[in-house]
C-alpha cells in the first residue's frame, strides 16, 4: 500500500499541477470526477443516438434515416455506449471511486496505478467504438448494426464483412479489461483497507452493492471476453465456432454472451441500490431498516444472476424442460428484490422524510423499478414470453429498469454527492424541475412501449405499419421531453458550478446523513483520512 | 390535439377492457394489429388463447402489486414527511415483516408458476400434425416449403416502391423516381405510395407477393431453420415465435382455429432490411386450401395467388356485413 510514502506527502497535502494531477492521476477522487464526465460525455452522445432513433420513429416511413442499416447502427450504438460508457463509469468508475475509500475509511484505492489505467482504457475503447461508426460494417452501410449483444452470425463475416465489428470486438476488450482492472480494485480495497472497526457488516450498502457488482463484473466479463475472441477469430483467422458450417453453432454465441449478458443488467443496477439505500436513510433521518437483509439481497441477486441467462433465450429453440429451469429460476429473483423493495419503504416508515432533490429521484427511482420489475415477471413467464420476445414490451421493460431505474439512482447519487464532490451546493429548484421533466418525459416515453410491444411490434425496426404509429409517435414525444430534461441538468451543473457558487456544508443533509464521507470537509483534500477514523457503535 | 389524445386514450381503454374481459372482437383486427392497439392481437389459436389468459392473471397481479408500492410510497411520504413526523423513530427490525415480505411473494410466484410450466408444456406439447411447413429465413425473405406436398413458397414483401411501380409501371416510375436518392426518395415513395396502399387495401410492410395458406381447424407443424443469420418466424395471433438458427432445426406449431388472414414480422435483428420480411398465414377452409394447393402443384402460382384473395375478401365483406347487423 505504500503507507509511508503516504505519510511523507501528506503533511503538505499539495495538489499536482495540471498535467500529473489529471493525466498521471493516481488520487481516487480525481479519477472518480474523470469518470463521472467521461459519463456525462458519453452519456450526451448515447441519448443523442436515442433521440434520433426516436424521430425516425414519430411515423412510420423513413424520414432521417438513409436505410434501416443505419438506424440499426445507432441502436447499437446507444445500446453499447449506455452500457459500457455511461452507466457503468458512473456508477462503480465515478461513485465506486470517489466513496468506496472515503465511506470505509480508506486513504484511496488498494491499487492507485492501476486505477489510472482503468480509467485511461475507457476513453481508448469509446474511441474504437467511435471509430467503427465510420468504417465498413455490413456490405453497404457503415458501422456495427448487430444490437449490443453483438449477435453472431449477424456480426460474423456473412452479415458484417467490413472490419467494423473488429473495432467493436476491441472496444469491448479494452472496456472489459478496464472493467476487470477495476473490480480486482474495489474487492481488495475493500477487503484490505477497512478503517479499524469497519467490519463487514458495517460498511454502508453502496459499498456492499460496488463489492457484490465488482464480484459479478470479474466473474462474468471474461466470459464475455471469450465470447468475442472466438467471434474475432471467426471473422478473421477462419475458425468456425458460431458456424455450423465448420462444426459451431450460433447458440454457443448465445450463451456466452447471456452469461456474461445477464449478470451486466444486474452490474447496472446493483451499485445504484446501493446509492438510493443512502439516500433513503439519509433522508428519512433513519438507519436501514433490515440491514442485513438489504445486503445478502444483494448477494443473492449476484448469485442467482449467473444461473438466468436462457432466458434472453427463450424463442431460440432451447428444450422445454430447460426453458422450464430458466422460468422457474428468474422468477425467483423477484424476491430478494420485493426485500428491497419492502425494506427501502420500510426504512421510510416512522422517520421524518425531507423531500430534498436526491430523495425525489430515489422516490422515483423505486415506484418506477418496481414497474420495470414486475413487467420483468411477466418476461419470466416462458409461455406468455413467446408473445412478447423481441417487441416492444421487453423494450419497455428493460428501460423501466435500466432507463427510469439505474439512471434515476445515479442523479440521485449526482444530487446526493455533487455538495460533497464539488464544494459547491446545486439549485434546489432546477434540481427538482429536472426530476419532473425526466419523470413525465421519460414515462411517456417508455410506458407506451408496452402496448406496442403488446400488439407485436417487433424490436429493431426502423419503419413499421401504420397500426404502431399512435403509440411511436407519444414515444417520441416523451423523448424530446426526457431530452430536455437532461439539457435543463448540464445547464443547471454548470450554473452551480461556475455562476452560483454557494458554497456546501461539510454535511449538508443534517443528521440522517452518517456515513463518513460527511465527516470530511466539501470537497475533501486532496488526500483524506490523514489519520484513520475508528468506527466504534453502529445502527444496525 | 390534447381532447383528441384523451379521446383516444378513453377509447383505447374501452376497448382494452372490452378485449380482457373477453368480449368478441369484431373481425377487423384479426391477425393484424390494429390502431392504437394496447393490448395482445386476438388470440386464434388454442396456445395463444391460453397466452392470453395467462397474460390477464399476470397483468392484474402485477398492476396490483405496482398500485401496491405506490400507495405505501403515497402514504409514506404524507405520514412521515418531516411537517406530520418531525422525530424519527429508531426502528430497523421486524422479524413477523421480513418474514411475510419474503413469504407471501414466493406464494404468489408460486401460485403464477403452476398455470405458467402447464402453458409452457402445452407448447411443446406437439400432437399429431395434418400438416408440415419447413420455413427457411433467408437475408431477408422466408421461404416456405410443404415438405409432404413438395410444394416451395417464397414470400417476398411488397415494399412502397412494388405498389407504385405495378400501378404507373417501370417506365413511368423511374422518370418520377429515378434521379432521387436516400432519404428524398424513400419519402417520395412513403407519402405517394400511400394512396396506393389504401386503394390495394393492403397492410403496408405487412404485406407478401405469395402467402402461405393452411386450413382451418388443423394441426399444423413448422420446422424452422435458416440459410444464413438468425431470423425468427413469428405470428402473433397463432402464439407462436421460433428462431430460424442457421444449421439447426427447431420446430413450433398451431392450430388455426378462426379463417382470416395472419401477419407476423420477423423477430430477429438480422441486418439491413430486418423490417422487410414479414410472414402471411391465409387460414381458409379446407376446400378452399385443397384448391389452393391444387393450383399450386400444378404450377398455377397466380391462380392460387387468386384464390387466397377471393377467400379473403369474401370473407372480409361477410364480417363487415356482421358488424353492420
Amino acid at each position: 500500500m505504500g503507507s509511508t510514502a503516504y505519510g511523507a506527502h501528506d503533511d503538505h497535502n499539495h495538489t499536482p499541477a495540471f498535467f500529473s494531477r489529471w493525466f498521471l492521476s493516481t488520487n481516487h477522487k480525481d479519477i472518480g470526477t474523470m469518470y463521472l464526465l467521461f459519463a456525462i460525455f458519453a452519456g450526451c452522445i448515447g441519448g443523442f443516438l436515442s433521440v434520433m432513433m426516436r424521430l425516425e420513429l414519430e411515423n412510420p416511413g423513413l424520414q432521417y434515416f438513409a436505410d434501416e442499416g443505419t438506424y440499426n447502427v445507432f441502436v447499437t450504438g446507444h445500446g453499447l455506449i449506455m452500457v459500457f460508457f455511461m452507466v457503468m463509469p458512473a456508477m462503480i468508475g465515478g461513485f465506486g471511486n470517489w466513496f468506496v475509500p472515503l465511506m470505509i475509511g480508506a486513504p484511496d484505492m488498494a491499487f492507485p496505478r492501476m486505477n489510472n489505467i482503468s480509467f485511461w482504457l475507457l476513453p481508448a475503447a469509446f474511441a474504437l467504438l467511435l471509430l467503427s461508426l465510420f468504417v465498413p460494417g455490413t456490405a453497404d452501410a457503415n458501422g456495427v448494426g448487430t444490437g449490443w449483444i453483438v449477435v453472431a452470425p449477424l456480426s460474423s463475416k456473412i452479415g458484417h464483412p467490413g472490419p467494423a465489428v473488429d473495432f467493436g470486438i476491441l472496444s469491448l476488450h479494452l472496456a472489459g479489461a478496464s472493467s476487470i482492472l477495476g473490480a480486482i480494485n474495489f474487492i481488495t480495497t475493500i477487503f484490505n483497507m477497512r478503517a479499524p472497526g469497519m467490519t463487514l457488516h458495517k460498511m454502508p450498502l453502496f459499498v456492499w452493492s460496488v463489492l457484490v457488482t465488482a464480484f459479478l463484473l470479474l466473474l462474468s466479463l471474461p466470459v464475455l471476453a471469450g465470447a468475442i475472441t472466438m467471434l474475432l477469430t471467426d471473422r478473421n483467422f477462419g475458425t468456425t465456432f458460431y458456424d455450423p458450417a465448420g462444426g459451431g453453432d450460433p447458440l454457443l454465441y448465445a450463451h456466452l454472451f447471456w452469461f456474461f449478458g445477464h449478470p451486466e443488467v444486474y452490474i447496472l443496477i446493483l451499485p445504484g441500490f446501493g446509492m438510493v439505500s443512502q439516500v433513503i436513510s439519509t433522508f428519512s433521518r433513519k438507519p436501514i431498516f433490515g440491514y442485513l437483509g438489504m445486503a445478502y439481497a444483494m448477494v443473492a441477486i449476484g448469485l442467482v444472476g449467473f444461473i438466468v441467462w436462457a432466458h434472453h433465450m427463450y424463442t431460440a429453440g432451447l428444450s422445454v424442460d430447460t426453458q422450464a429451469y430458466f422460468m422457474f429460476a428468474t422468477m425467483v429473483i423477484a424476491v430478494p428484490t420485493g426485500v428491497k423493495i419492502f425494506s427501502w419503504i420500510a426504512t421510510m416508515w416512522g422517520g421524518s422524510l425531507q423531500f430534498r432533490a436526491p430523495m425525489v429521484w430515489a422516490l422515483g427511482f423505486i415506484f418506477l423499478f418496481t414497474i420495470g420489475g414486475v413487467t420483468g415477471v411477466m418476461c419470466a413467464n416462458a409461455g406468455v414470453d413467446r408473445s412478447l420476445h423481441n417487441t416492444y414490451y421487453v423494450v419497455a421493460h428493460f428501460h423501466y429498469v435500466l432507463s427510469l431505474g439505474a439512471v434515476f439512482s445515479i442523479f440521485a447519487g449526482w444530487y446526493y454527492w455533487f455538495p460533497k464532490m464539488s464544494g459547491y451546493m446545486y439549485s434546489e429548484f432546477l434540481a427538482k424541475l429536472h426530476f419532473w421533466i425526466t419523470f413525465i418525459g421519460a414515462n411517456l416515453l417508455f410506458f407506451p412501449q408496452h402496448f406496442l410491444g403488446l400488439a407485436g411490434m417487433p424490436r429493431h425496426y426502423a419503419d413499421y405499419p401504420e397500426a404502431f404509429a399512435y403509440w411511436n409517435k407519444i414515444s417520441s414525444y416523451g423523448a424530446y421531453i426526457t431530452a430536455a430534461g437532461t439539457l435543463l441538468f448540464l445547464t443547471s451543473m454548470l450554473y452551480a458550478y461556475l455562476i452560483r457558487k454557494e458554497k456546501a456544508a461539510d454535511n449538508p443533509w443534517g443528521v440522517g446523513a452518517t456515513t463518513l464521507e460527511w465527516t470530511l470537509p466539501s470537497p475533501p483534500a486532496f488526500h483524506s483520512y490523514e489519520t484513520l477514523p475508528r468506527i466504534a457503535a453502529t445502527d444496525h | 390535439m390534447l381532447r383528441r389524445m384523451f379521446g383516444a386514450v378513453a377509447t383505447l381503454a374501452a376497448a382494452y377492457f372490452a378485449i380482457a374481459t373477453g368480449a368478441d372482437q369484431a373481425f377487423a383486427g384479426l391477425g393484424q394489429p390494429s390502431p392504437g392497439e394496447m393490448g395482445l392481437q386476438i388470440a386464434a389459436s388454442p396456445v395463444m388463447e391460453h397466452i392470453t389468459q395467462l397474460y390477464d392473471v399476470v397483468n392484474i397481479t402485477i398492476i396490483a402489486i405496482a398500485l401496491f408500492v405506490l400507495i405505501l410510497l403515497l402514504y409514506v411520504m404524507y405520514r412521515f414527511s418531516e411537517k406530520n413526523n418531525p422525530t424519527p423513530s429508531r426502528t430497523t427490525h421486524n422479524t413477523l415483516l421480513e418474514v411475510a415480505w419474503t413469504i407471501i411473494p414466493i406464494l404468489i410466484l408460486v401460485g403464477i408458476s403452476i398455470p405458467s410450466f402447464r402453458l409452457l408444456y402445452e407448447q411443446y406439447s406437439f400432437p399429431k400434425p395434418d400438416l408440415t411447413i419447413k420455413a427457411t429465413g433467408n437475408a431477408w425473405f422466408w421461404e416456405h416449403e410443404y415438405l409432404d406436398q413438395k410444394v416451395t413458397i417464397t414470400s417476398n414483401v411488397i415494399s412502397d416502391e412494388d405498389v407504385i411501380k405495378a400501378k404507373i409501371g417501370d417506365k413511368e416510375f423511374n422518370t418520377k423516381y429515378g434521379a432521387l436518392e436516400g432519404i428524398a426518395r424513400n419519402k417520395a415513395l412513403y407519402t405517394d405510395s400511400a394512396a396506393v396502399w389504401a386503394e390495394r387495401n393492403d397492410l403496408r410492410k405487412l404485406t407478401v407477393d405469395q402467402a402461405i395458406a393452411v386450413p382451418v381447424d388443423k394441426v399444423v407443424h413448422v420446422l424452422v431453420t435458416s440459410n444464413d443469420v438468425i431470423h425468427s418466424w413469428t405470428v402473433p395471433s397463432f402464439g407462436t415465435k421460433m428462431q430460424a438458427v442457421p444449421g439447426r432445426t427447431s420446430a413450433v406449431w398451431f392450430k388455426a382455429t378462426k379463417v382470416g388472414v395472419y401477419h407476423g414480422q420477423c423477430s430477429v435483428l438480422c441486418g439491413k432490411l430486418h423490417s422487410m420480411m414479414p410472414i402471411v398465414v391465409h387460414v381458409v377452409e379446407q376446400p378452399v386450401y385443397d384448391k389452393w394447393m391444387a393450383a399450386l402443384q400444378a404450377k398455377d402460382k397466380k391462380g392460387a395467388g387468386a384464390i387466397l384473395k377471393a377467400d379473403a375478401e369474401a370473407h372480409a365483406t361477410k364480417a363487415v356485413a356482421q358488424v353492420q347487423k
